[in-house]
């Protein structure tokens, strides 16, 4: 299994696996809308006067009047053309929508997870490395009471303290293009959005080099003199990242659905308040293709995350073909 | 492949040594008895009427005029409002739960039982269900059965079923190689009455301990989606829809219209999940 046939097949392995998944997700997707008992017309339709123009364009837009999977190959060929449906509420193409809104999710959900690394890191070896019971129960305490407050709740608590009563930060809306502006206005969403995940991450942190740090072959290199820097450095934390890596898709699934909260609690124009309002004026297509985007990003970041680890990890090489 | 609603995963987090876990343990039923009670006891014990609208008293502060809590934006009360609340915020993931918990049961039963292709393409479905959060889940059938009570929990308990589904597959194959099984089928019991009468007692309360603690997830999700505007619908007082009508009176100074349904939600989530947690570690040694 192992060689480069053995490298190829793993890759090619978790390709197929990948392209699976996301055909899958485009085919629930379009077909939850025939599976609503009743006429799919009216689905589409629901809270709107049913103009006959828009009947026509809705009609041709899901092919109603062709077979099943005939529509289902004319949508997806559209998706892989680029053509991702049309809006009926905002009246343009869900390509256009999304390429503005989803920049500035993209920038927030990064945002957040450089908090959620960077904090996340820290806190989590420093629980680990303490030599004093009481930091290291205070920090559990603590991550655990952060990762029980639903995000949007910290959305309001922090705009209530920070923008309401302190006035540090602007409560409403993404900023104009430029860095420092955006970086004034996400900032608040952006730590209600960590908050969560950063008790997971540091908790994970946390109990991965604890692992570490007792096994056989740290404790050997301690003995052999070696200093606790540097055993640290290079026989700890290459292990311990595994763990923590193999978090990075789910993070980045869990930081875009839970963002739809965030940029509603704070007014910020990006793809998940988006979703919020699409639901609302029942407009199916945005709906569709953002759901697919969610998916999209979790597969993906999964897949990389699963192509590098044998990377960082050399004992896993020989697993290829799993 | 790990599931996208990271909750569903367990990070081992035990605070405290066994007697303020005790404490904390019945601190917690308590808190979730009084919950129920609340929800039950709501048309008898609230003191307003949830819906009451009194313009001349906008959000007071808390003991203003036997306003224990205070009043909202529309002067309504919000200690009866948060009573009346309990109802549909907890009744919503009670439905999910079940409804999750049934699913799951059964097919992850089938799926270890029967073996084979069955197992194959129920555990194919399971890790592709994984890659829907539980709230995306929701959002997306709230789009397709419009915004209401009912949809959203529905939608929840698809996306939650999955987690379930994978541990009784686990539990029940550990179970299924003990040598109880093998006498009873060897004795020429069927097996349908094997898994039902000996097996599932074995399997279940590991499996309904994730249960409990999936109520705590769903209530978030749920209220998640009551404060968007997409599950139950304003004026009705749900948790969810109080927070979001609390952002107008937040602006004019009054938090506390704001703060009481945020620590009640974290308060009950807080309280299901010590629940949960040391009803799981009872039992974890058969996970290992």
């Amino acid at each position: 299994m192992n060689g480069p046939l053995g490298v190829i097949r793993f890759i090619a392995g978790r390709l197929a696996a990948a392209l699976l998944t996301v055909w899958a997700t485009t085919f629930i997707v379009f077909s939850s809308l025939f599976l609503v008992p009743g006429d799919p017309l009216a689905v589409l339709l629901r809270g709107r006067r049913p103009t006959p123009e828009l009947v026509e364009r809705l009609r041709e837009e899901y092919g109603l009047d062709d077979p099943f999977l005939v529509r289902y190959a004319d949508w997806l060929s559209g998706l892989l053309r680029g053509d991702l449906g049309y809006s009926i509420q905002f009246q343009t193409d869900v390509g256009n929508l999304l390429a503005a809104r989803l920049p500035i999710t993209a920038w927030l959900v990064g945002y957040a997870a450089i908090i959620i690394l960077v904090v996340g890191l820290a806190v989590g070896s420093w629980s680990a490395l303490t030599r004093s019971p009481n930091v290291d129960r205070g920090i559990l305490i603590a991550t655990s009471a952060l990762s029980a407050v639903p995000a949007f709740v910290a959305a309001l608590v922090l705009l209530l303290v920070f923008s309401g009563v302190l006035g540090w930060f602007p409560a409403f809306g993404a900023g104009d293009d430029s860095f420092l502006s955006r970086l004034e206005h996400l900032t608040l969403p952006a730590v209600a959005l960590s908050l969560t995940y950063l008790g997971l991450i540091a908790r994970v942190t946390r109990s991965s080099l604890k692992q570490e740090l007792t096994s056989d072959h740290v404790v050997v290199a301690r003995s052999r003199g070696l200093g606790a820097a540097y055993v640290f450095r290079h026989h700890v934390l290459r292990n311990a990242l595994n763990p923590i890596l193999s978090y990075a898709g789910i993070l980045v699934a869990g930081l875009l659905v839970t963002s739809q909260l965030v940029e509603f609690a704070f007014g910020v124009p990006g793809m998940g308040s988006l979703l919020v309002e699409s639901v609302r004026s029942i407009d199916f297509a945005v709906v569709q293709i953002v759901t697919i985007v969610i998916v999209l990003a979790f597969v993906v970041t999964n897949t990389i995350v699963d192509l590098l680890a044998p990377l960082i990890n050399p004992r896993l090489r020989g697993k290829g073909a799993r | 492949m790990i599931p996208a609603d990271t909750r569903l995963l367990r990070v081992p987090r035990r605070v405290g040594d066994r007697s303020t876990r005790r404490v904390g343990f019945v601190l917690a039923c308590g808190v979730v008895a009084l919950a129920v009670v609340m929800a039950i006891g709501a048309p008898l014990l609230a003191p307003f009427d949830p819906l009451a609208v009194n313009l001349r008293l906008i959000n007071a502060a808390p003991g203003t005029d036997g306003h224990l809590l205070g009043t909202d934006a529309s002067g309504r009360d919000i200690l009866s409002r948060l009573m009346h609340g309990a109802q549909t915020s907890l009744l919503g993931p009670l439905i999910a739960v079940l409804v999750a918990s049934g699913l799951g049961i059964a097919l992850g039963a089938l799926a270890a039982w029967q073996g084979g292709w069955t197992d194959q393409v129920i555990s194919r479905v399971i890790e592709f269900l994984f890659s829907f959060p539980g709230l995306l889940a929701a959002v997306f059938t709230v789009a397709l059965f419009g915004p209401g009570f009912l949809a959203p929990a529905i939608g929840i308990a698809i996306a939650y079923a999955p987690a379930i589904a994978r541990l009784t597959r686990t539990v029940i194959l550990q179970e299924r190689d003990k040598l109880y099984v093998k006498a009873e089928l060897a004795l020429g019991f069927r097996g349908i009455r094997v898994l039902t009468r000996s097996v599932m007692p074995n399997a279940l309360p590991i499996v309904l301990s994730l249960s409990v603690l999936s109520f705590g997830y769903a209530l978030i999700d749920l209220a998640a989606l009551s404060y968007l505007g997409l599950g139950v619908q304003a004026p009705q007082p749900d948790w969810g829809v109080m927070l979001n009508e609390s952002t107008s009176s937040m602006l004019q100074g009054a938090w506390w219209v704001m703060a009481a349904p945020a620590i009640v939600i974290i308060l009950v989530v807080v309280s299901v999940n010590i629940i949960g947690e040391a009803l799981l570690a009872r039992r974890q040694e058969v996970l290992r």
